[in-house]
């Protein structure tokens, strides 16, 4: 090769190189830009009375304790539904069915085409289903619910995660001594696979604190504080939306919603990791 | 001395605690016959609720009709159709490279603190909420744009905002498919005396090849299928755009502006674009099956 050409080479290395650490750290500023502009929009607007207060004039006053409540109810029935579910077909997945059997199979299947659904497609379901077949109404139980189908992959996919990662040696101990599967299962694996759980139901909450979408004609717009299940309840991040879309002036409390709703996330985020690294040398 | 717990037990009961396992059995089977079917009754409730549209005016009249306006019986939706495919297209462009790139730096450029400081970012990124991209983008992004080109609200703010929602899938998708990359293959590559950038496209790239595809279908489906980030910043007005900086509306804004109040037919046209939705992630669904077969 001659010289000429291999410092033009060295040089697309570095040029290379230069590119491959602009991106990173373009990234990295638009995620601080977009963290920042929202923490000094919205840190002025918090305070104990923004928390405890209820919106006045349709949100640009007053506080968003009736939507916090809303998020929280919501998410208990999203919570208290898709468990359940999770935990039992984790088990059965994991524990349970040969990783050839058909059923098995199918249901693993579903649940991939199921995380890809986009939320106003859970949306429109959670509408025409919850609301109106099963007579909900606009309801917290409504969104509740079309949540809890929108979390289920998730769920699923980490308790199963957390059950696999159980040593084969518990299940052929347990076996030897004659212990019988449920009880091996009661007693060993459900609380080994706990921190595998608990990661992903602090997931399966992020995700379903964030949407949006699958709420709008499930759990509807009232910003009114709930008095049972069946009432319909604004989520934070549908005050958001409505505060910024649809009501002129509700800038300013839209910024301290969406940093109420960051800190949440923030908070979440940290305990899955948390959660995550003392899992992770669990069995090391 | 009181007799064995067994024998006071009901018939009822005593047969339970025999077949105990076999009982859990069925009771994990009917909670994952539930999990499963969910997906099912999606596409069920879907096809119900469109069908007295299609029923009455045909598949077609959704691409040939004059406008959309559903209260005149009229629903083409072919201008929400390049909604949704052209910002699709430009983010997938825009976060694909990125993305991937960013991953390589990741693993083959940063010091370890440095690339464990950035996979959290990245997750971070992942999980802020697009109500909140939306946010940001109707009160930063697009008075920029409008500065540059009235009237801000337009397909390139929509763009921008999705490459950022789905720069983090490609990353995270890609920076798992370049674990899996044997070690041999990379000191071989240094043993060669081949140079870094030479070593990440010709042997990096190509070996973790149908990983990255993966990564790039499943970026595409959560583009396809995001909803308030674009209606905040798209500007929502049907139409074909004729520049990147027209206002434009997705087939998901669509459905999220009218359904509050849509009734009868055009409630059920609503549908129609929720069942398109649902198809093409299917149909993306199934190819990622097939790619990961291949492997």
């Amino acid at each position: 090769m001659s010289r000429k050409a291999s410092s033009k080479l060295i040089n697309l290395d570095q040029l290379f190189k230069v590119v491959i650490w602009l991106i990173p750290l373009s990234i990295t500023a638009i995620f601080i830009w977009i963290l920042s502009d929202i923490v000094i929009g919205g840190i002025g607007q918090i305070s104990w009375a923004f928390l405890t207060t209820n919106p006045l004039d349709a949100g640009r006053d007053g506080g968003i304790a009736p939507i916090l409540v809303s998020t929280f109810l919501i998410l208990a029935v999203c919570l208290v539904a898709s468990v359940p579910i999770s935990i039992g077909t984790a088990i059965l997945l994991a524990e349970f069915t040969p990783n050839q059997n058909w059923f098995g199979r199918l249901v693993r299947r579903s649940l991939d085409v199921l995380a890809g659904v986009p939320s106003i497609v859970f949306g429109l379901f959670g509408n025409a289903f919850f609301a109106q077949t099963l007579g909900l109404g606009f309801s917290i139980l409504s969104g509740g619910l079309t949540l809890a189908c929108m979390v289920l992959p998730i769920l699923i996919r980490s308790t199963e995660a957390g059950l696999r990662a159980v040593p084969q040696e518990y299940r052929l101990n347990s076996a030897a001594l004659g212990i019988s599967k449920t009880s091996t299962l009661w007693h060993l694996l459900l609380p080994a696979a706990t921190p595998g759980l608990l990661v992903g139901l602090v997931l399966g909450l992020g995700r379903a604190i964030a949407e949006t979408a699958a709420l709008i004609f499930t759990s509807g717009y009232v910003d009114r504080m709930p008095t049972s299940l069946l009432d319909s309840g604004r989520s934070l991040s549908i005050h958001i939306f409505d505060l910024s879309m649809n009501v002129s002036g509700g800038d300013s409390n839209a910024y301290g919603s969406a940093l109420i709703l960051i800190l949440i996330l923030l908070i979440i985020n940290a305990i899955a990791a948390w959660l995550g690294s003392k899992y992770n040398y669990l069995y090391d | 001395m009181s007799k064995p717990k067994t024998l006071s037990q009901s018939p009822l009961q005593s047969w339970f605690t025999r077949h105990k396992d076999q009982c859990l059995v069925w009771l994990l089977r009917g909670l994952a016959a539930i999990a499963g079917a969910i997906i099912l009754l999606i596409l069920i409730f879907l096809i119900k609720e469109s069908l007295p549209v299609l029923q009455e005016v045909g598949i077609k009249a959704f691409f040939q009709d004059r406008a959309w306006n559903p209260v005149e019986q009229s629903y083409n939706l072919v201008p929400m159709i390049w909604g949704t495919g052209l910002t699709m297209f430009g983010s997938v462009l825009l976060a694909t490279p990125l993305g991937i790139l960013s991953a390589i730096f990741c693993h083959y450029y940063a010091p370890q603190s440095i690339a464990i400081i950035y996979r959290r970012l990245i997750e971070l990124l992942a999980g802020i909420p697009s109500v909140v991209y939306g946010f940001w983008g109707l009160v930063v992004l697009v008075p920029m744009i409008n500065r540059l080109h009235p009237p801000g609200t337009s397909l390139l703010a929509g763009i921008c905002i999705l490459t950022l929602m789905i720069l983090p899938t490609i990353a995270l998708v890609a920076d798992a498919a370049f674990a899996e990359i044997p070690q041999e293959y990379l000191l071989g590559a240094k043993a060669m005396g081949l140079s870094a950038s030479g070593t990440i496209w010709h042997i990096v790239i190509p070996t973790a090849k149908s990983g990255l595809l993966i990564g790039v279908i499943l970026e595409t489906g959560r583009a396809i299928g995001e909803t308030m980030a674009v209606l905040m910043v798209c500007g929502n007005v049907v139409q074909t755009p004729d520049s990147i900086f027209d206002p434009i509306r997705t087939l998901t804004a669509n459905i999220a502006l009218e359904m509050a109040y849509a009734l009868g037919n055009h409630r059920s046209a609503l549908f129609v674009s929720g069942l398109l939705l649902l198809m093409i992630i299917i149909v993306l669904a199934i190819a990622t099956e097939l790619i990961d077969q291949e492997v």
